[in-house]
């Protein structure tokens, strides 16, 4: 019973993956692309290793891969977050269906007169 | 289970590849650099789950052979090699955004 529900989490992992990986194909912009890969990946990479857990039980390896689930959720939005505003920064512009730009707002706010 | 255990880690290897060829597709052919960035940070992420698969793949070979506890060892083998990855990328995905901010190491 573990070992059928440890594949079927591992294949809705590898489903998120591939997907993701799709989206930051077909995106149209560098924030879109963050946004659509990001998530999709760290929960894909997050349900493999838990399927892990699941197929072996809490051993030694159960543990690593608990770990590893802990290590990567807590370290992919926060490399993610860094590449927005560094992208942001860098003079990437948002869509041109864009709504609203709050951080350029904040940004122009804060740092009048300064050249970035 | 052993059997179907196999058939289903080539499928997860096809998967994982797959998903790298796009990976490395936005890589070649991203217009700005965050978009080399956003992919490279995608890619060692997908690393971990095809470390992950490989623990499961290792471990079953080793049970075939007869032995629990090198069994045991070996899957911690590739864990261990995915824990350090996720630093590792970590550490590279932030030392990427400085470098695309302008700015040094050290501010």
């Amino acid at each position: 019973m573990n070992e059928i529900i440890g594949f079927i989490i591992i294949g809705i992992g590898l489903v998120f993956d591939l997907f993701g990986c799709i989206g930051l194909v077909r995106m149209p912009n560098v924030y879109t692309r963050l946004q659509a890969a990001t998530k999709c990946v760290t929960l894909g990479t997050c349900s493999i290793l838990f399927g892990v857990l699941c197929l072996s039980g809490f051993d030694a390896t159960g543990l690593k891969a608990l770990i590893c689930i802990a290590f990567v959720a807590m370290t992919s939005p926060t490399a993610a977050h860094a590449i927005a505003r560094a992208s942001h920064r860098f003079g990437v512009s948002v869509h041109k269906d864009a709504v609203v730009d709050r951080y350029d707002e904040e940004v122009d706010h804060h740092e009048e007169g300064e050249t970035l | 289970m052993d059997t179907f255990a196999y058939v289903f880690a080539y499928i997860a290897f096809g998967l994982l590849t797959l998903s790298a060829v796009l990976c490395l597709y936005r890589i070649g052919m991203g217009p700005t650099a965050p978009d080399r960035a956003v992919a490279i940070d995608i890619l060692g992420t997908l690393l971990i789950g095809f470390c992950a698969i490989l623990a499961i793949v290792t471990g079953i070979v080793e049970v075939a052979g007869g032995s629990e506890f090198v069994a045991a060892r070996m899957r911690d083998f590739y864990l261990n090699v995915a824990i350090a990855w996720a630093l590792l990328s970590f550490i590279g995905s932030i030392a990427l955004a400085k470098f695309l901010e302008g700015k040094g190491f050290d501010e």
